[in-house]
């Protein structure tokens, strides 16, 4: 059998996917270097097409794509990354009580996670945006507060399985404390699959914080991709690119954490992609 | 012998380039006769399952295939037949038995209309006519009541039933050859035992070939004509059964031979009994009952009754019983991992019935449990120091301290003291199981409670473990409970026996008085049962 790193690395599309992924963090790691100009700077005129001096050219107001392109990429990927921890937190912590205490406890935190599933999420994210007017902190929250079910959804459902194991059983009889047995027996054991999710969730998340932003309820004061598209669609038939650009950017990042979350799967499971 | 169904002629089946070995079958060679009933046996990973599949051209393909050999049956090679040609072959000449009825039927067709489509795929019977044939049939494999039973579905069968259910489809089509995977693993003791006498029954009367794929050298002795022993996908021995049950010649089929524990019971070594390390008086534990939100009240199962049963100071009691007697549930009232409904459970003198888990931190440390499957006792996550370690730290002992306590007992249990710094899954079954008889040593145990310790372990590792075991808790001076359906694990073991079925003791006594006069009726059924019960070593 092996090892995950060869399963992992092996794969051409994780290979193909990290690249994308690790070109557009360093970029947007670099964003004041790549782009002295901020994003929202007047400087040239509008509507120039891609050439030599602005590389990706300029928008309806004159400001350079490219500046808008990294820049972006920095808002979109922490807005995502952050969104996605806070709800990877909150639906574990969720999803580990409920599966491990059971009983009521199981019965209270599900009906509140299905509450949340029954309400349309782009909807709801869109009303939580509008309620804590436009900002930064707003979208991370609208974000986490929609995409946390899933999470404590299968985390419910592997802990429901790991704890039915014997080593949990033996852990009771030395005397562990339910806290202990949950945080070191259990979940530890349940990580590949939230993994998994987690990674994908940045994805959805990107998606989420775009349609928002292209909404005109993104972060006023931060320039993204979303918001640079849906400054953009109403000259779509004379300048292409100010669509085109930062559409294939949200594409191909979106597609690039789909194949790695995907490989990061075969490899955590090999038996269901090897049989 | 006459002419041979099949042959097999030095077949070799490649495993994925990532195995531990190159070849799942290296250069067998072996034929049955019409009439015959030719076993297979081997421990786990010897290549008897893999072989069987080639046969039936079921590999799973391009991952495990054949690279060499022939197989010939009725005039052709099987491994060179077309799709087609081996489908026919699989539905009508050649059948399989499964060990797990339940996997291998459809659950949402009735068994009548499963075995009826096999005469409908390859007979042009009309529908009275292939109903007159599926009552034949299980009538023929002794199904109660075979009018009835095409009605039911699988689920609605018991275990022996639906195993039935597929012997009565394997024959279904008079095949010459029926391959027959573990057909009685799964299954009870008892019904394990009728399901053998059927099999030779069937076999005589029609005069199949089988071949018979087990691990267990009782089952052996009850229904082989010949023996074939293989071994890392190779063939190690082959001969008549009386033989080489009686007189093994190669030196892994002596171990392995060796390695079944004898039906000779143990004696009790003194004759006084002194104070029980663990007393139960008048133990009930009822499961359900509580309706649900919608449902109507919940069904009760009544899994232990007014169970009385000592474990005497530095005793060893077997609590024998088949699957669902209500044994797993007592030893879990016993370490305080459900809770009794009613009696008292007496460790040491004090009774623990009925506390919290507050209440019985106190107590942890008097019974200790090791744990039936190997692979899911020990967390894959941690350490094998920091799992040993785990319960004294929790009682205080300073962590250095612990982890050199790991080390000595490892080094008791028969591993090397530097394996405390490695994780699980370096280690085999055998080797696991001896890492949690040393966690639940650790804790300095007055009783031992062992559920089913050795029986997902290979015969061989078995043995050591049992004797392990044994030798551990007579120099430690420990008291045992040890819960097995495997009547010979109980006579190496344990001085007294308790028999337990629908959650009662029926019987209950010193094992060689048990085995030389039962008393109750379903003590001698099991007795009775035991495979290979007239074969001694």
């Amino acid at each position: 059998m092996n090892t995950f790193r060869q399963r992992f690395f092996g794969n051409p599309r994780v290979i193909g996917g990290l690249a994308w992924l690790g070109l557009v963090i360093m970029v947007a790691i670099a964003a004041p270097l790549l782009s002295p100009h901020h994003p929202f700077e007047i400087v040239a005129q509008p509507f120039l097409i891609p050439s030599v001096e602005h590389p990706f050219g300029t928008d309806s107001l004159g400001r350079s794509i490219w500046a808008g392109l990294v820049h972006g990429a920095r808002t979109t990927l922490v807005i995502a990354i952050l969104a996605t921890l806070a709800s990877v937190a909150f639906g574990t912590l969720v999803g580990a009580l409920a599966g491990y205490f059971g009983g009521w406890v199981d019965d209270g935190l599900m009906r509140l996670t299905e509450f949340f599933q029954t309400i349309p999420s782009f909807i709801f994210a869109i009303v939580l945006v509008a309620i804590l007017t436009p900002s930064a902190t707003s979208l991370i929250v609208a974000i986490a507060v929609v995409s946390w079910p899933p999470i404590a959804r299968v985390v419910r459902g592997e802990v429901l399985s790991v704890k039915a194991r014997e080593y949990v059983q033996a852990a009771v009889l030395v005397g562990q404390e339910d806290m202990a047995i949950l945080f070191r027996q259990v979940l530890p054991n349940t990580l590949s699959p939230l993994i998994v999710t987690g990674s994908l969730l940045v994805a959805t998340a990107i998606l989420v914080e775009s349609a928002l932003s292209f909404l005109g309820l993104g972060a006023p004061n931060l320039m993204s991709w979303g918001f640079m598209v849906g400054a953009g669609r109403s000259f779509l038939r004379d300048a292409w690119w100010l669509v085109t650009i930062p559409g294939v950017a949200i594409l191909l990042t979106v597609l690039s954490i789909n194949l790695v979350g995907e490989g990061l799967n075969d490899a955590l499971n090999p038996r269901l992609s090897d049989l | 012998m006459s002419a041979p169904i099949l042959r097999i002629e030095d077949l070799r089946v490649a495993l994925p380039a990532w195995s531990d070995r190159p070849l799942a079958v290296d250069g067998v060679s072996l034929a049955i006769a019409r009439n015959e009933i030719l076993c297979v046996v081997g421990e786990s990973g010897s290549g008897k399952s893999v072989m069987a599949k080639a046969v039936l051209g079921l590999l799973p393909a391009p991952h495990v295939r054949v690279v060499g050999g022939a197989i010939h049956f009725e005039g052709r090679d099987l491994l060179r037949a077309e799709e087609e040609e081996m489908r026919e072959v699989r539905g009508g000449r050649i059948s399989m038995i499964f060990q797990e009825p339940m996997v291998a039927l459809n659950p949402l067709m009735k068994v009548g209309a499963q075995t009826d489509e096999i005469f409908r795929v390859h007979t042009d019977l009309d529908a009275p006519a292939r109903r007159q044939r599926v009552v034949e049939l299980f009538s023929d494999v002794h199904l109660p009541d075979p009018e009835r039973i095409p009605d039911s579905y699988p689920h609605e069968l018991s275990g022996g039933q639906r195993q039935r259910v597929m012997i009565a489809m394997a024959l279904a089509l008079e095949p010459a050859l029926i391959i027959a995977d573990e057909p009685t693993t799964a299954l009870d003791v008892t019904t394990q035992a009728q399901i053998l006498t059927l099999l030779k029954e069937l076999q005589g009367r029609h005069g199949t070939a089988v071949l018979f794929i087990t691990h267990d050298f009782g089952v052996v002795a009850e229904v082989a004509d010949r023996v074939v022993v293989m071994r890392n996908g190779r063939l190690v021995e082959t001969g008549a059964t009386g033989e080489v049950l009686r007189a093994p010649q190669a030196d892994y089929t002596k171990a392995l031979v060796a390695a079944v524990p004898s039906l000779h019971p143990r004696h009790a070594s003194a004759p006084d009994q002194p104070a029980p390390a663990l007393a139960l008086r008048g133990l009930n534990k009822v499961y359900g009952g509580r309706a649900g939100l919608f449902g109507g009240p919940g069904r009760r199962v009544h899994a232990v009754r007014d169970v009385d049963l000592e474990v005497p100071r530095g005793r060893s009691v077997a609590l024998v019983g088949e699957s669902g007697s209500g044994k797993s549930t007592l030893a879990r009232c016993v370490v305080g991992l459900e809770r009794a409904d009613g009696g008292d459970i007496r460790l040491d003198g004090e009774n623990i019935a009925g506390f919290s888990r507050r209440q019985l931190k106190p107590y942890r440390h008097l019974v200790q449990m090791v744990f039936q499957d190997p692979f899911a006792s020990l967390n894959p996550r941690h350490r094998v120091g920091d799992i040993i370690a785990l319960g004294p730290t929790l009682r205080g002992t300073p962590k250095r301290e612990a982890w050199d306590r790991a080390r000595e007992l490892l080094g008791m249990v028969g591993l090397q003291p530097e394996a405390v710094g490695r994780y699980p899954h370096e280690f085999s079954g055998g080797q696991r199981q001896r890492i949690g008889i040393a966690r639940a040593l650790a804790m300095e145990p007055a009783l031992i409670l062992a559920d089913e310790p050795v029986s997902a372990l290979d015969v061989s590792v078995q043995k050591q473990v049992l004797d392990l075991l044994d030798d551990l808790r007579q120099s430690l001076g420990l008291s045992m409970l040890f819960i097995t359906h495997d009547l010979r694990v109980a006579a190496h073991v344990c001085e007294e026996i308790a028999v337990m079925r629908h959650g009662a003791i029926v019987e209950r006594g010193p094992t060689s008085e048990i085995f030389a006069d039962p008393r109750h009726e379903y003590t001698r059924q099991l007795l009775d049962s035991v495979p290979g019960k007239g074969w001694e070593h």
